[in-house]
């Protein structure tokens, strides 16, 4: 493009961007490299900053080999193995249905997106009493069709799977829209082929449709154990991490051991590890996915 | 032939079948908060549990009016001018860079691009403890500056501006310069125009993310008169263990407001998901 030189090209560029790279250096940049440092210090907050403490990996390899560390990986992926399924099946499932024209389409998107609008405060506040054993709709219903629901929150047992349902109520709607992006981008002829073909509606899915949309399955696999790994706020709010410590989860302990007990360089280590887990898995996922995933189409 | 058309036919039951299912999965819990919200302390656990209150009351609003220690009003408009605060810098910011980005290429843009996209792969988690403590450092914990200013650095939002911006042909801003427009006029009356829908969309991004955000203000504001309505709902969370009617009250009020935004503006919001594919 030709930009003349009384448009001062260098000057306004740095005007521009300076607000956006002043955030990105201070609450990015700056911020990771300053949790490497904490996580090898130690570091009480309500103590001043000068009297930090060099410890070494102290502070990783008490995590690492303490006994609550197994526990909270056991939770996180108890969590991540009832959710992923579940959410995939779930907004497939949407998806589907948001792919085919049926009278009151609009009101259907609408509604399948409003617990996606909904803060997680919110939605976790109404799914705590959803869930309630004694007075919540759940079981009320359950018992409809003669089932004695759990007492879902306080139960060390049903509490994990309590809030995988109402993340995957809460999700749902906004994985769905991805996901029927995907499909859309189907050329019909595959559909018109296979029919004449003889495909019945269950092979053209599992033949064409699925394969097809793998990159984007992959890709919503890929978020959300990236985002699974990161569960806090429906924890927070919907057991705090109990009943007996049964959904403690990573984020909720860094939050409980940096703004609850101030250990800043114990709570950095745990987001280091946190960090490491996430990246594994991703790459894992990218290892994976040269065996499983069509970009031909 | 007859056969096969009340096959059809079941398909087509089958699918409204669905959809109505999948409707009432998706609405239940909305409506067992209005309803709970509308029943008095009795009603509220009382077995069998009733569908719908049998004696509507209001009870449950007034009380989250007039809670002890902080005010659910107050609250409201703290997170309004908070939700609105924050989609103003993020916008304002992360729109200026994408500019740069996409039309004023410098020596290496391309290379600080690479490690903005970076910064997308970091969790929030691993920032959250040190930006509190360079907060703590500024001296802007428990206040509204503090709680905005990381809102300056949204790759994301960068990176979706600047996607919408390529888009824009440079004939359109060669013909500005012919006219003596300087960059910074071509960029607001120019490229802005041309971008609003994804402006539109990131706008309402950005001040849902803002509004509904809970786990920031809650480590970042201690008084409670700054507290937002999320953090003061979850506050709620613990102290009306049994009276749930409040609460439900309280989570109707909180949605309220969002729903409403959502409604009239729901086709930029569904344009950002297929668009960014991203929280």
């Amino acid at each position: 493009m030709y930009i003349p030189k009384t448009a001062h090209k260098g000057r306004a560029a740095a005007v521009l961007l300076a607000p956006s790279l002043i955030g990105v250096v201070f609450f990015c940049l700056l911020p990771i490299a300053a949790t490497l440092i904490f996580s090898v210090m130690n570091y009480d907050l309500l103590m001043p900053m000068n009297t930090m403490q060099f410890v070494g990996l102290k502070n990783f390899t008490r995590i690492l080999t303490g006994r609550e560390f197994p526990k909270v990986l056991g939770h996180t992926f108890t969590y991540l193995i009832l959710y992923l399924p579940a959410i995939l099946v779930t907004s497939m499932v949407q998806a589907l249905i948001l792919n085919r024209s049926f009278k009151g389409h609009t009101l259907f998107r609408t509604v399948s997106y409003l617990p996606v609008i909904t803060s997680w405060v919110a939605a976790a506040v109404v799914w705590k009493w959803m869930l309630n054993g004694k007075f919540g709709l759940l079981n009320h219903i359950l018992l409809i069709f003669g089932i004695q629901g759990p007492p879902w929150l306080s139960s060390r047992t049903w509490a994990m799977p309590g809030i995988v349902i109402a993340a995957a109520w809460k999700d749902t709607g906004y994985y769905a829209l991805m996901m029927l992006a995907a499909l859309k981008s189907i050329d019909h002829a595959y559909y018109e082929a296979a029919s004449i073909d003889g495909a019945g509606p269950l092979r053209r899915f599992f033949s064409i449709t699925l394969p097809l949309i793998s990159p984007t399955l992959f890709l919503l696999i890929v978020l959300n154990i990236i985002y699974g790994l990161q569960v806090c706020d429906s924890v927070l709010i919907m057991t705090n991490g109990d009943p007996g410590g049964a959904t403690t989860v990573f984020l909720e302990r860094i939050y409980k051991y940096a703004f609850k007990q101030y250990k800043m360089g114990y709570a950095g280590a745990y987001s280091w590890i946190l960090f490491f887990l996430i990246m594994a898995f991703t790459a894992l996922q990218f290892w994976l996915e040269k065996k499983w995933v069509n970009y031909d189409a | 032939m007859r056969k096969s058309r009340t096959f059809a036919i079941s398909k087509t039951v089958l699918l409204y079948l669905m959809i109505a299912l999948l409707i009432v999965i998706n609405i239940l819990p909305f409506f067992w908060m209005v309803s709970s919200s509308l029943k008095g302390e009795e009603a509220i656990r009382t077995i069998p549990i009733k569908w719908l209150p049998e004696h509507p009351t209001l009870e449950g609003y007034v009380r989250v009016f007039n809670m002890k220690g902080f005010s659910f009003t107050r609250a409201s408009l703290n997170s309004l001018f908070l939700a609105v605060a924050m989609t103003l810098v993020e916008v304002g910011s992360s729109t200026a860079a994408a500019f740069v980005f996409a039309k004023l290429p410098f020596r290496g843009s391309g290379k600080l691009f690479g490690v903005y996209l970076a910064t997308m792969m970091i969790p929030g988690t691993v920032t959250m403890v040190p930006n509190y403590i360079i907060l703590r450092t500024l001296g802007l914990l428990d206040t509204y500056t503090g709680l905005v200013l990381p809102s300056l650095g949204r790759a994301f939002s960068v990176f979706l501006m600047r996607q919408s911006m390529m888009g824009v042909n440079d004939a359109y801003m060669e013909s500005a310069f012919l006219d003596g427009a300087s960059l910074y006029r071509i960029f607001f009356s120019i490229m802005l125009p041309m971008v609003t829908p994804t402006l539109a969309t990131l706008t309402l991004l950005s001040f849902m993310g803002g509004w509904n955000s809970y786990l920031w203000p809650l480590i970042v504001l201690t008084s409670t008169s700054k507290q937002t309505l999320q953090v003061v709902l979850g506050n709620m969370n613990s102290m009306y263990e049994s009276n749930e009617h409040v609460l439900m009250a309280g989570a109707v009020l909180t949605i309220l407001p969002i729903l409403v935004v959502y409604l009239i503006s729901q086709k930029y919001v569904d344009q950002g998901i297929s668009v960014g594919g991203l929280k």
